[in-house]
């Protein structure tokens, strides 16, 4: 264990049959974004700093990285909060490929949480909810 | 992954024992006596308690003396709230969203 933290990813792939232009046209005008993703002040240009605003008051900071048209879309995902445990630095990379059918589109975040070990003993809120939240959950399931 | 989310559950899931976990949590390490004293159940029915808390990885004991100190294990959580499986979820609930949104670009 080392006391920088440690990086993980999370991969989601889908087949999607529609043609990449077309995702790609969703996944960069604001207003389709906020369709499906967060409400957004989006632009596909290197260095623009946005804001993705979720329906439950969230607010990431991002900062468009990568702009390949049609192929290649990355941005930071950061959700900065006082408490280590919910503080979260990410990048999120959306890779389309055309396929017969449509695209593959690939979506990979590549997170940095601080020491798991440390970010608990800060955790205490999220640990509450999460206790509060056990009973349901076990009821949901019985 | 399933079977450690069961253990988790099931232990947690009894409001005396997660009463007793969340102070040892709150509070940091406890003897038994200490944590008996305000519990509102016998030393033995804690005793056994805190046993099953300890098999689930959830609490630690220390032998001192003739008393046992117990602390939590926050780490035995992690599998919980481990963030990359809430970003999946989450994830793959947008991508549906975005398919239902490029069906209705077609119209």
């Amino acid at each position: 264990m080392n006391n920088t933290g440690e990086t993980r990813s999370v991969v989601v792939e889908r087949e999607i049959p529609h043609p990449p232009e077309k995702i790609w046209r969703a996944l960069t005008q604001p207003h389709l974004l906020a369709e499906w993703l967060m409400k957004n002040d989006f632009m596909a240009v290197v260095g623009h700093r946005f804001n993705l605003r979720g329906e439950w008051g969230g607010v990431l900071d991002c900062e468009v990285l990568v702009v390949e048209p049609n192929e290649t879309l990355s941005y930071t995902w950061d959700h900065p909060h006082d408490d280590p445990a919910f503080n979260l630095k990410s990048v999120v990379t959306f890779t389309l490929t055309p396929t017969h059918g449509g695209t593959h589109l690939r979506m990979e975040q590549v997170g940095f949480r601080p020491d798991q070990r440390q970010a608990y003993g800060g955790a205490r809120s999220g640990w509450e909810n999460f206790l509060a939240q056990l009973e349901q959950v076990v009821a949901r399931t019985e | 992954m399933a079977t450690s989310h069961d253990l988790l559950f099931r232990t947690l899931a009894d409001p005396t024992r997660r009463a007793l976990f969340e102070r040892l949590c709150r509070e940091g390490e406890q003897t038994v006596a200490a944590l008996t004293a305000r519990a509102g159940v016998s030393q033995p029915a804690v005793s056994k308690h805190l046993g099953v808390l300890k098999q689930a990885g959830l609490v630690r004991d220390r032998h001192a003396g003739r008393q046992t100190h117990y602390s939590a294990q926050l780490a035995a959580l992690a599998p919980l709230i481990d963030w990359t499986s809430q970003m999946t979820g989450f994830w793959q609930s947008r991508f549906d969203d975005l398919e239902d949104l490029l069906k209705r670009m077609d119209q």
